[in-house]
């Protein structure tokens, strides 16, 4: 925790960063959401998945949505996409209440979820086909799409010829070719391994630099947080509530070696200090304290 | 662990162990045929009568039990008459591998005993005509029921608490009921072949149905896919082998209908040939004619599951088996 001291506030933003923000401010309001919450009844009584959470998404920000497990991330999404519904509060999209799904917000989930009947072209040509844009249009889209994310010599493989990262790439494409204002992300990269993950952020900052889309992104993973992310929104858990909305303060454009820059250790403490707090409950695992005895010859030394 | 044991739990085998495993599960009930057929102190409990001595009953070629067989023998030998000979013979129901064999090919060649008869190749392609009027009739019913059970929840609570009660009665009860309503040709045997199958079918697909990963659906729904579509270019696409799948288990089942069906109203098909050879107790042609029903079931399903593999090129499942 000695370190901490030693470094600036979280709060302190460069001249860069600020006139950023001041602009991406001024920029329209694409996602507002006013007093959302959200109950399930179980056989244990009410649960209170959500309770009273609001915050705006401007156009072409990246948000990402951090918080320990139960905290209701997902729910958050789900709702924000409109495959579940909410208990009080609204949802507004360009200032028009959600209702359900639509192709207005696109949505990519952990677990791929790519049609395992449809080759690699025609799952990215599937959302314009469903709203009735002809076949050559939408193959034309797609092969553009697929030359984007350099995907285009596997425009005739299935699905199950991919790795998970390429997958990846091919959901995200099939979500932005039906031009969504939003694109919400399920823990997208949850399921790859360390070095995938690496490649496929960078690869999606990439993506959202060069296109007109906001981005709203969940994750439990700090530094996949704060290395993507313009403000991250902090829940916290029973019930779910915004703890604090952070403004990232590490300049863009963003790189592998600002992992370590005082402004991202800053926005880390921070975030740890948010998420697995001091006085936290005693946890069941610390309870449980091992009790090793050694059963090997005393000059039998692994260390 | 050593995958590459004979014994390895749940590991795949070698190609080459899985044919000779193949082979063996068919050669082995064959090998045990042969043994009782042809080893003559393995059961044999009949003998047959080579010469009759002097037992005034006894005929050249007359099966008789063991016991009689030696009652006569002490018999004869106490009275000093002339002993019956004889060979240990197995019952007439149970014909040796080679009698068999050979009826398969008679059993083509024979012409029919009585003249208004069938063929045993005619009476094959009518049971084969039979199944498939019975399977598609139902599968043109239970297919699309089945699929919308699985879809939506108003369907399958309207459908299935009747069609699970319904599915227990069982389906010959119905065979005096068809005769009444449909006649007695083929009517009342593609009904049985219709109520065996599509009750079952209704409820399997309706549960192959609800098994396709619902993330699928919801990532349909983020992309702007209506209701209808969902049906179409999801639902349908996604549950496509496995309902291929179960056609040809149901297939199997209604193979089983079969000899049920063809005995009610006037017996027809494989089911008449075979009572028709028992009565003349000509039991090799009616193994023969059983053994056909299992090739014709067996290759019939194989021939299925070569063209499932090719129509479902993207599925994994399939292609592994």
């Amino acid at each position: 925790m000695n370190t901490t001291s030693h470094l600036p506030s979280y709060l302190e933003q460069s001249e860069a960063v600020r006139n950023r923000f001041d602009r991406l401010k001024s920029r329209e309001v694409i996602l507002e959401v006013k007093h959302l919450g959200k109950d399930y009844k179980t056989t244990k009584g009410n649960v209170t998945a959500l309770k009273d959470v609001n915050f705006k998404t401007h156009r072409r920000e990246f948000v990402c949505v951090i918080g320990p497990s139960g905290c209701g991330k997902s729910t958050l999404i789900r709702i924000l996409a409109g495959l579940e519904s909410h208990t009080s509060g609204e949802v507004l999209l360009d200032g028009k209440p959600v209702t359900g799904p639509g192709r207005d917000r696109g949505m990519v989930f952990q677990g791929y979820t790519l049609f395992p009947w449809l080759t690699v072209k025609k799952n990215v040509m599937f959302g314009l086909e469903m709203n009735n844009v002809s076949t050559d249009d939408a193959g034309r889209e797609a092969e553009l799409w697929l030359e984007l994310i350099g995907l285009e010599k596997f425009a005739n493989a299935f699905p199950h010829e991919l790795s998970g990262g390429m997958k990846q790439r091919v959901a995200i494409a099939r979500a932005l070719v039906n031009q969504p204002r939003i694109l919400l992300m399920d823990e997208p990269f949850g399921a790859l391994d360390a070095q995938s993950r690496v490649k496929m952020q960078t690869y999606l900052l990439e993506i959202w630099r060069n296109i007109d889309i906001t981005v709203l992104f969940i994750t439990h993973d700090l530094d996949e947080a704060i290395f993507l992310a313009d403000r991250i929104l902090v829940l916290k858990a029973h019930p779910g509530e915004v703890q604090e909305l952070i403004e990232v303060p590490v300049p863009r454009p963003r790189s592998a070696e600002q992992f370590s820059s005082p402004e991202f250790l800053a926005t880390k403490a921070r975030l740890e200090a948010l998420i697995h707090p001091q006085e936290a409950e005693p946890d069941q695992d610390a309870e449980v304290k091992p009790q090793m005895i050694r059963f090997v010859n005393v000059a039998d030394n692994v260390e | 662990m050593n995958t590459s044991s004979w014994f390895a739990v749940r590991r795949e085998l070698s190609q080459n162990k899985k044919t000779k495993l193949g082979v063996a599960s068919f050669l082995l009930p064959l090998l045990i045929w042969c043994m009782v057929s042809y080893l003559p102190f393995i059961w044999h409990p009949k003998v047959l009568i080579s010469n009759p001595g002097d037992v005034d009953y006894f005929q050249v070629g007359m099966l008789v039990d063991k016991a009689t067989f030696r009652d006569e023998l002490s018999n004869m030998q106490s009275t000093g008459k002339i002993a019956p000979q004889g060979q240990p013979a197995n019952p007439i129901y149970l014909p040796a591998p080679h009698e068999v064999a050979k009826a398969f090919y008679t059993g083509f060649t024979t012409a029919p005993e009585q003249r208004d008869g069938q063929w045993l190749h005619e009476s094959l392609w009518h049971s084969i005509q039979i199944i498939f009027w019975g399977f598609l009739i139902s599968s043109l019913i239970g297919v699309p029921l089945g699929i919308l059970c699985g879809t939506y929840s108003a369907v399958s609570r309207l459908n299935e608490p009747f069609v699970e009660f319904f599915r227990y009665l069982p389906a010959p009860a119905f065979g005096a009921l068809a005769v009444a309503i449909l006649g007695i040709y083929d009517g009342p045997k593609i009904a049985i072949i219709v109520i065996g199958t599509l009750f079952q079918q209704i409820l399997i697909i309706a549960n192959t149905t609800r098994k396709l990963d619902y993330a699928l659906i919801e990532a349909a729904m983020t992309l702007g896919t209506g209701r209808i579509k969902l049906l179409f270019r999801v639902i349908l696409p996604g549950v496509l082998p496995d309902i291929y799948r179960d056609q040809r288990i149901l297939l199997g089942w209604a193979w089983t209908y079969l000899i049920v069906a063809e005995l009610i109203g006037t017996s027809s098909g494989i089911t008449w040939f075979i009572t028709q050879q028992a009565r003349y107790q000509h039991f090799d042609n009616v193994y023969a004619a059983i053994f056909m029903i299992g090739l014709l079931g067996l290759g019939g399903d194989l021939l299925l599951a070569v063209l499932g593999k090719r129509l479902f090129r993207w599925n994994l499942s399939a292609n592994k088996e």
